[in-house]
């Protein structure tokens, strides 16, 4: 049987997969048995009793209460049996274990982004621990997508406007291929991503050092991303208005006034100590209410921040 | 026998109602007629002009995958040409082709009538087919839509294009459906011959029955959804957009609630043909009339209940899932009753091997292949995997195009010369039916197995790992095209002949085969007594209708 399942299927990265598999292979070993019967039996009597002779009577046979009623209740009693292994399954499979690693996923034409628990985010790359049951938490910011990891025979259409969820235990480390599998226009073909099922080592890792993603940015686009995912923006303006702290533009190279009455020029340095202990040197006119991002940013994010405020003439 | 031969007929020689229905009136008298046999040719041209149409999308949209990446149209362009294709497939061919052209043609002669109960309405059903098809080639040409047959929201509400354009077209074609249903619910009550009780009615009457109940119950609840879905796209009501307070996973509940019995909408009355030429060609009574019968009328009533089958993964409640995947394993039970029938029909038959014949042997296996492949898509947990797969895309073209479609041919080359008064080339015939079989299953066997592999159906661009399967799908699709090529051109060119074809070339045993090919205008020259039931091969025909010769 393995070489029908392989000839037909995707490789079996999880225990759900290879329960789909069995009741997959089920039916299409069940349904080939009928479908050879049915074809026997048309070619057998469209060759067997083909017209010989025009004008010939034929018997009368309308009725056979014990055939009848054994092609309508053998089927019956099959499809029953099938109907509960399909539904065993499936509820089985949409049931999370409370320690489950969750993982919010958005959908966006035509990208798919991920967010893990320390806020670490990926964009199309999904990095899971192999044997560590997920649950992933899903919307989509415009039209219906659908998440579907074909190796894990799983899939959710992913709504706008709520939030729906997607359970599974990849036990097979490697390169798994994401697909959108709902329709949502030009690229949705391309809107394409990689499950990573990684050791727990390699898992901590890659949450260590972010995803790679951000290593292929410009610094100062990186620095935007995380001016605007971090919340920065809800301070520093970008356009010189005045709020909660000084706003980004042009302060790159000028000296300020602290609270305190010394000075201060805004160097990266300033910048670094401002990011990770922010009440050290506070700008005169600003309350201290700014919250460290002490272990929240990378090195190389810090680094994206003075590159993108540099830019800001 | 009393079969008898239509001589042709010398123009001005005869009385005004002797006159066959193809000679009889001027082109403004064929605009403007009532005649059920003129609308359906009308009809048949018609559909058969859509059916090129949506081919020609099919082969575009298959070369265009015949490799990876962009080979002669951009993404947008794609998703275009597969909308239209799918809407012209659905709401232009397969719905009205068989009830509206064959049906109206041979519903009321079958029963003994003279026409539909509502002529008048006939026309007009005809005409809002006419509109509806003109309003959807205008939101053609006029930005095109590129949403899927589906108008899935919020997407079609936000897409440019013209969405509300077609949406509108199919909102008009479906009063021209609903219009059809009434027409023959009530000509099948009330039109009726002396003697022909419910179960001397040919079965393809049955099946013409169940579809106009669908017909007249579902299509209200499509037109109310895409009204919906017009305002909301046109004023901002929000209905289905969540950024409008709305709900996306409504829209698809109401739109299977009627798309899904349109599934039926357009298998059953390929059922009907199938149980109208398996009998006649094999010269042998119906084995399970009155189960067959039921199972029509079931499987109309059962098909209501079972829309949540197409949204496993939209997110609805699990218990709801649960309880579509159940009912929809049992409607699968009356279509296997119907196929045992149908088989059982032949044994000791005495079975012809023409085209009609061949065509519904075809039907039996194709058939075969697209109610099975439906157990793996009701299973739920595999469901999951296939849905919105190429083994979805398979599925369903087996069942509407390798059923329906091919049952429609069955029909076609059947009641051709009962339509024409011309017997087509039977070896061109033959020819182009084994092409279409070929063809097909190169198309669509390799999409099975695509779908199960993980291919997502609507793409555009595809992994370099599929593309041997959408290779040989896409040279089956050529095969396909030239057999039509071959049927266009054996139909066209029989069309120019003499009249030719006998009355009754099959020696069946229903109405029609009793008056000439092709009929008078009034169909019967006095009202039929039917005193015999519809496949009575075991003993010799008592004709139903006299004064013919």
């Amino acid at each position: 049987m393995n070489f029908l399942r392989e000839w037909m299927m995707p490789i079996q990265a999880s225990e759900h997969a290879a329960k789909v598999d069995n009741l997959y292979l089920f039916i299409f070993l069940l349904t080939s048995a009928f479908f050879v019967l049915i074809c026997y039996l048309t070619v057998l009597f469209a060759w067997k009793y083909k017209r010989k002779k025009e004008g010939v009577l034929t018997i009368n046979f309308q009725h056979n209460l014990a055939l009848e009623l054994v092609w309508s209740i053998v089927p019956l009693i099959l499809v029953i049996g099938i109907f509960f292994w399909g539904f065993h399954d499936y509820a089985a499979a949409s049931v999370a274990p409370n320690d489950a690693l969750e993982i919010h996923v958005t959908g966006k034409k035509w990208n798919w982004t991920f967010e893990y628990p320390d806020g670490t985010r990926s964009i199309r790359s999904l990095h899971v621990p192999v044997n560590k049951p997920v649950r992933l938490i899903m919307t989509s910011e415009d039209v219906l997508h659908a998440f579907f990891i074909p190796s894990l025979r799983i899939k959710q259409d992913v709504v706008p406007g709520r939030y729906v969820d997607l359970n599974f235990t990849a036990t097979v480390p490697g390169k798994h291929q994401v697909f959108c599998a709902e329709y949502c226009g030009r690229d949705h073909s391309g809107m394409l991503g990689d499950l990573f099922v990684d050791s727990p080592a390699k898992y901590a890792e890659w949450l260590e050092k972010g995803d790679e993603e951000l290593y292929k940015m410009k610094p100062a686009d990186l620095g935007k991303m995380v001016w605007e995912m971090k919340g920065c923006n809800s301070c520093h303006t970008l356009d010189g208005t005045k709020g909660e702290g000084p706003s980004f533009k042009g302060i790159f190279g000028k000296t300020e006034k602290l609270r305190d009455g010394s000075t201060a020029v805004v160097d990266e340095n300033y910048i670094r100590e401002s990011i990770l202990n922010p009440q050290a040197k506070v700008v005169a006119g600003y309350e201290p209410v700014m919250p460290t991002f002490q272990g929240l940013l990378r090195e190389i994010e810090i680094k994206g921040v003075i590159a993108f405020i540099k830019e800001l003439k | 026998m009393a079969d008898t031969v239509a001589t042709p007929k010398a123009h001005g020689h005869v009385e005004h109602h002797d006159v066959d229905y193809l000679h009889d009136g001027s082109l403004l008298s064929w605009l403007t007629t009532v005649d059920h046999k003129k609308l359906g040719v009308m009809y048949l041209w018609s559909v058969l002009f859509m059916f090129f149409l949506g081919g020609v999308f099919a082969l575009l949209v298959r070369l265009e995958l015949f490799a990876p990446g962009k080979q002669f149209m951009d993404a947008e362009t794609y998703n275009k040409v597969f909308t239209l294709h799918g809407a012209i497939m659905v709401f232009l061919f397969i719905i009205p082709s068989i009830p509206a052209a064959l049906g109206n043609f041979v519903l009321p002669i079958m029963l003994g009538a003279k026409d539909v109960a509502f002529p008048r309405l006939n026309l007009a059903s005809f005409w809002i087919y006419v509109v509806g098809a003109l309003i959807a080639v205008t939101a053609m040409v006029t930005g095109g839509v590129d949403t899927g047959w589906t108008f899935y929201t919020p997407y079609s509400t936000t897409t440019d294009g013209s969405v509300a354009l077609m949406t509108f077209a199919a909102f008009v074609l479906g009063f021209s459906s609903i219009l059809t249903g009434v027409n023959f619910i009530a000509t099948v009550h009330k039109l009726r011959a002396p003697g022909m009780g419910w179960f001397r009615m040919p079965l393809f009457i049955w099946g013409m029955y169940s579809t106009a109940i669908i017909q007249v119950l579902a299509t209200p609840v499509l037109a109310i959804t895409l009204l919906l879905l017009i305002m909301e796209r046109t004023f901002g009501v929000g209905v289905f957009d969540p950024k409008l307070g709305g709900d996306p996973v409504l829209f698809q509940h109401f739109f299977w609630f009627y798309s899904h019995p349109a599934v039926y909408i357009m298998i059953l009355p390929g059922m009907a043909i199938i149980s109208e030429v398996v009998p006649t060609m094999s010269q042998k009574t119906f084995f399970g009339y009155k189960a067959t019968a039921f199972s029509s009328v079931a499987i109309a009533i059962v098909s209501f209940v079972v829309w949540g089958h197409h949204m496993f993964t939209s997110g609805q409640s699990q218990l709801a899932g649960a309880i579509f995947s159940f009912l929809t394993f049992l409607v699968g039970i009356p279509s296997a009753i119907k196929v045992f029938n149908w088989i059982t029909t032949m044994y000791k038959g005495s079975i012809s091997l023409q085209a009609p014949m061949l065509y519904a042997l075809m039907f039996l296996i194709l058939f075969g292949i697209g109610g099975l492949t439906g157990l793996f898509l009701g299973a739920m947990s595999v469901d999951i995997h296939l849905h919105d797969t190429y083994f979805v895309v398979a599925h369903f073209h087996y069942v509407m195009m390798g059923s329906t479609a091919i049952a429609f041919l069955a029909g076609l080359h059947y009641w051709w010369p009962k339509m024409f008064g011309r017997m087509y080339n039977e070896s061109a015939a033959r020819v182009s039916a084994v092409l279409v079989f070929i063809g097909f299953n190169t198309t669509f066997l390799p999409q099975f197995l695509l779908g199960s592999r993980g291919m997502p159906r609507r793409y555009y661009n595809y992994l370099p790992e599929f593309q041997f399967l959408h290779q040989v799908s896409t040279v089956g699709s050529w095969i396909l095209g030239l057999g039509f090529v071959i049927m266009a051109g054996y139909l066209f060119a029989s069309l120019r002949k003499k009249m030719d074809a006998p009355a009754n070339p099959w020696h069946g045993r229903s109405l029609e085969w009793q008056i000439p090919s092709p009929p008078i205008t009034h169909n019967f020259h006095e009202v039929p007594v039917v005193t015999t039931e519809p496949y009575d091969y075991y003993r010799p025909f008592e004709p139903s209708v006299k004064g013919h010769h």
